[in-house]
């Protein structure tokens, strides 16, 4: 299963300062959408409030609407740990539980939350599978994490975040840290994820906006200390062949950002 | 291009800066020599005046029977009740401390967390012999119990709670957010993360920081005079009538104006500081295979 993600005059805080400005989007089920603009116009921070992980930040707050499937994910009645269970998250830099094999790395979303199920070592291995990591690691499971290159940690990062099974994935730039290779890995993992999962991603690189996603967002500010405002949301296809809007242009044919 | 500059012009200047920096290099070494020297030299005569003495004897008894002029008679009792009393304040203040810590470190950021600081840090200037003299009204006087290791381990604990949250709130601090998110966006609860990803991510540096509050405690000598009020006799029982202790044994041996007993105040606190160094030694060694060996 995956959702329906409709955001309604989303504003995000960091304290009295908004950093992002009344967006509003619908993302649909199984698609890959992909999130573009310049450094610092709150790509991150929308992400973020997504799955609520924007408010444990001290002084970080948010106006609007977040709906999964028609329920708005900041009403009262909503626990805050039910959300982050369906809508998971890929960090851009990888960060592993250093204290934990590989094993319980991919299993800690589970174990950790009580879960028992016998099942666990077929769901660490699927997850591995999934992100092409199985081969790489099955004779170490039992090592730690750490001893993983940043490719690796990344994919693995991936796995633990899909094996909870959640129906969303939120994902802030999860190649930024990685080699080609690896980067065209996660790229192809995303194809994949998407028959599974609404997947959202943050990316700085067009050409990997324009390789994976199916719609295409851009958010930019006006300058500097001004808010992020969603600029043109259209399909990827649309968005970089003919944008609607200068400023999309501009900044996908690299003349600013 | 403009012509370089010949390297000669400089020389004056180098041979000044040379100077200077081996000016500063003295002085950063006699400094150092300064504040070394009186350590190494307190280590080294206290192994020297108490090595000599020490034998089977020496560990193995208690001074009951033996009189101050008379050579013979040993720690055996003041080992019990030290390891006893400052392991009860262990267990009292770890836990204790390590609370405090996570409060402050994972929830504190309201006023309440404010005062707690505020707390601490007034708690940290108790002078210890203020611990003892608590401990002493409250539980020898007050709730009659008399005089025990209980007592002095309470006073230890007193002391022994501001340095543990002290270290383990940095040290818990210094575990990167990213980790915890890593938690949140997996739907773990907060206390979830916090035992089972920061306290694992923060194991070792707690374990050093307790350690060395443990080995800080251990050598504490007025929180125990109001309170355990040393005994020539072994009593095991922490709970219940006056006990020995190092410090304490060191400190009415060495009153004494016969030279067997000084010469065991000097074989005591050399046992004393050898404990306490090992017990350095060891935090350190963890805290080095932490930062060394982090990809194993
Ligand atoms: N913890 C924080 N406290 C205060 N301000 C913050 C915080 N994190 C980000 N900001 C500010 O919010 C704005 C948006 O940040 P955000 O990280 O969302 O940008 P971004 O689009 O993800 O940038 P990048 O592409 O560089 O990752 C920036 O101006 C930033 O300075
Ligand atoms: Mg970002």
């Amino acid at each position: 299963m995956s959702r329906r993600i409709e955001l309604h005059d989303l504003s995000c805080y960091y304290g009295n300062r908004k950093v992002v400005d009344r967006i509003t989007m619908t993302i649909e089920p199984k698609s890959v959408t992909a999130i573009i603009g310049p450094s610092g116009c709150g790509k991150s921070t929308l992400l973020r409030a997504i799955n609520r992980l924007h408010e444990t930040l001290p002084g970080a707050r948010v106006e609007g609407r977040v709906l999964l499937d028609g329920d708005n994910i900041y009403d009262r009645s909503i626990d805050v740990v039910d959300v982050r269970r369906i809508v998971g998250m890929v960090f851009q830099r990888p960060n592993p539980f250093p204290t934990m094999s590989i094993h319980d790395n991919v299993a800690a979303g589970l174990k950790l939350a009580g879960v028992r199920r016998r099942d666990l070592d077929d769901i660490v291995e699927k997850a591995l599978i999934a992100v092409h990591l199985w081969n790489e690691v099955k004779d170490r499971l039992r090592r730690p994490a750490s001893a993983l290159s940043g490719g690796q940690q990344q994919r693995l990062c991936i796995a633990r975040a899909i094996a909870v099974q959640p129906e969303v994935l939120l994902m802030d730039e999860p190649c930024s840290a990685l080699d080609p290779i690896s980067t065209l890995a996660i790229e192809d993992l995303i194809a994949e994820l998407k028959n599974d999962f609404t997947v959202v991603i943050v990316t700085h690189n067009m050409q990997q906006a324009a390789r994976v996603s199916d719609m295409t967002a851009f958010v930019t500010v006006d300058g500097p200390g001004h808010p992020g405002r969603l600029v043109e949301y259209a399909d990827t296809k649309t968005l970089f062949s003919v944008p609607a809007d200068k400023r999309t242009e501009d900044y996908i044919t690299g003349r600013v950002g | 291009m403009t012509t370089a500059t010949p390297l000669w012009v400089h020389r004056r200047r180098y041979r000044r800066r040379r100077w200077t920096a081996r000016l500063a290099a003295l002085a950063v070494g006699s400094a150092f020599l300064l504040a070394v020297v009186p350590l190494i030299l307190v280590l080294t005569y206290t192994i020297a005046r108490g090595l000599p003495h020490f034998s089977w004897v020496f560990f193995t008894h208690s001074l009951a029977g033996v009189p101050p002029s008379q050579a013979g008679g040993g720690i055996a009792a003041a080992t019990i009740g030290s390891l006893e009393q400052v392991g009860l304040a262990s267990l009292i203040g770890l836990p204790l401390g390590l609370a405090v810590a996570v409060y402050l470190a994972e929830y504190g950021t309201g006023r309440l967390a404010t005062v707690t600081r505020f707390l601490v840090d007034v708690m940290t200037g108790i002078p210890s012999i203020v611990a003892g003299l608590f401990a002493y009204t409250f539980i020898v006087i007050s709730l009659h119990q008399g005089f025990s290791g209980l007592a002095a381990a309470i006073a230890l604990s007193l002391l022994m709670v501001p340095i543990i949250v002290r270290s383990a709130e940095d040290i818990l601090a210094g575990i990167p957010r990213t980790l915890r998110e890593a938690g949140y966006a997996l739907g773990l609860r907060r206390w979830r993360v916090v035992v089972s990803i920061v306290l694992p991510a923060a194991r070792s540096g707690l374990i050093t920081g307790a350690m060395l509050a443990v080995a800080r405690i251990a050598g504490e000598t007025a929180p125990l005079l109001l309170t355990a009020f040393d005994n020539s006799y072994i009593n095991a029982n922490p709970f219940r009538g006056q006990q020995s202790a190092l410090p304490l044994f060191i400190y009415n041996q060495a009153q004494q104006a016969y030279q067997p007993a000084i010469d065991r105040a000097w074989a005591a606190a050399a046992t004393l500081v050898l404990a306490i160094t090992g017990i350095y030694i060891i935090a350190r060694l963890l805290t080095l295979r932490k930062s060394g060996a982090h990809r194993v």
